[in-house]
């Protein structure tokens, strides 16, 4: 583990240079994040009116992959002194050494345009724009701005992550629809509930880093109550894509249990009594928001495949 | 002269692990860009279809 000292000193000397292995360029990816990008994007592709060559459908899903990857790089970049004084993120290529911070700097820029610009000139350039929206608002937005200043961050910052099936969507139709918005609304108010359970649990790192996540700024107690808020609006933002005509009954029933499920794990994390009680709540609820997201978008495509009809749309249709 | 030759002496030496890794980014770098001429050959073809060749002389 480095110092930030250190990090800038190899910055202005280039020492390490050449030291990276191909799987630590793979790493400034944030190849985690990269795949719930990618399946939320598939979803949008997938459910998107018309018709895109399959072969430009790929592409898409390939740029706005590569994007995401490229702002995570350009996120490693900037961050690399808190990186370092966290445990969860020591580790990263940038603060452990391997990589230099121009070579992450680099990297992220150079696939940031890359990918703009293959999405642009080959699918469209309505859908490249947002990406490079996306990027700028992630790297520049949350990474160098709200991150360190607000404990709102991942709220707003959380847009970033919820745009790439409106992308995808804009991908296919050359135009942003409010179906698409409602899947952008679902990634957005799950972010919040996610990010605090793990900062609940890392909160002396943050602390430590001077990260202002709220469990650091606004207390244990008011996070908890947040993590539930927003665990709540999630229940009728699940159903919302229904009422945009992209989802039938069944997706709307599993969407109410899988909701419900969620406030359950909030309302535990509320009522957890002592600090292993909070630790395991936090941790519980933490594992299952993934399962949650993937499960709602599963559901989609799983509904599209069997052909279910989609219920009309009460709005936006 | 022997400067010069000296000065080259001192440059960089790379360790064997460095080599290796340097070797498989440039294999990674290789594919990467392999893979852009196949996704730039097949998009051309996927746009422009069969008028490909139809272009006014």
């Amino acid at each position: 583990m480095s110092d930030v000292g250190s990090i800038n000193e190899r910055y202005e000397t280039g020492e390490g240079v050449g030291d990276a292995s191909v799987g630590d360029f793979w790493a400034l990816l944030k190849p985690r994040v990269m795949s719930l990008v990618i399946f939320t994007a598939l979803v949008g592709l997938v459910l998107a009116p018309g018709d895109l060559h399959p072969v430009l459908a790929i592409t898409a899903l390939m740029c706005i992959a590569i994007g995401a990857g490229a702002s995570g790089a350009l996120n490693m970049w900037y961050d690399a002194d808190i990186d370092a004084m966290m445990s969860r993120t020591a580790k990263r290529p940038v603060p452990a050494g391997r990589v230099t911070p121009g070579e992450a700097l680099g990297f992220g820029l150079m696939l940031s345009a890359g990918s703009v610009l293959i999405l642009g000139l080959f699918v469209d350039w309505l859908a490249a724009s947002l990406l490079a929206f996306t990027i700028f608002f992630y790297a520049v937005v949350y990474t160098m701005w709200l991150k360190r200043s607000t404990p709102q961050n991942i709220v707003i910052g959380g847009a970033a992550g919820a745009l790439p099936p409106v992308i995808a969507w804009a991908a296919v139709t050359g135009r942003v629809d409010l179906a698409p918005l409602s899947l952008f609304l679902l990634i957005f108010l799950w972010t919040p509930p996610h990010f605090w359970a793990l900062a609940v649990l890392k909160t002396r790192d943050y602390a430590r880093a001077g990260v202002p996540m709220l469990p650091v700024v606004a207390g244990e107690r008011t996070t908890r109550w947040q993590i539930l808020l927003y665990s709540a609006l999630l229940v009728p933002a699940g159903v919302l894509p229904a009422a945009c005509g992209i989802a039938g009954i069944p997706y709307v029933i599993v969407s109410l249990v899988l909701g419900l499920a969620f406030v359950w794990f909030a309302v535990a994390i509320v009522r957890a009594v002592d600090q292993p009680a909070l630790a395991k709540a936090c941790g519980r609820l933490f594992g299952y928001s993934i399962l949650y997201l993937f499960a709602m978008f599963a559901m989609l495509l799983v509904e599209r495949a069997a052909g279910v009809a989609p219920l009309p749309a009460l709005i936006g249709g | 002269m022997s400067d010069i030759m000296a000065d080259e002496n001192d440059g960089v030496r790379l360790t064997e692990t460095q080599r290796r890794r340097r070797r498989s980014r440039s294999i990674a770098i290789a594919l990467v860009l392999a893979g852009l001429v196949v996704l730039f050959y097949v998009v051309t073809i996927v746009k422009l279809g069969p008028g490909i060749m139809n272009r006014p002389m």
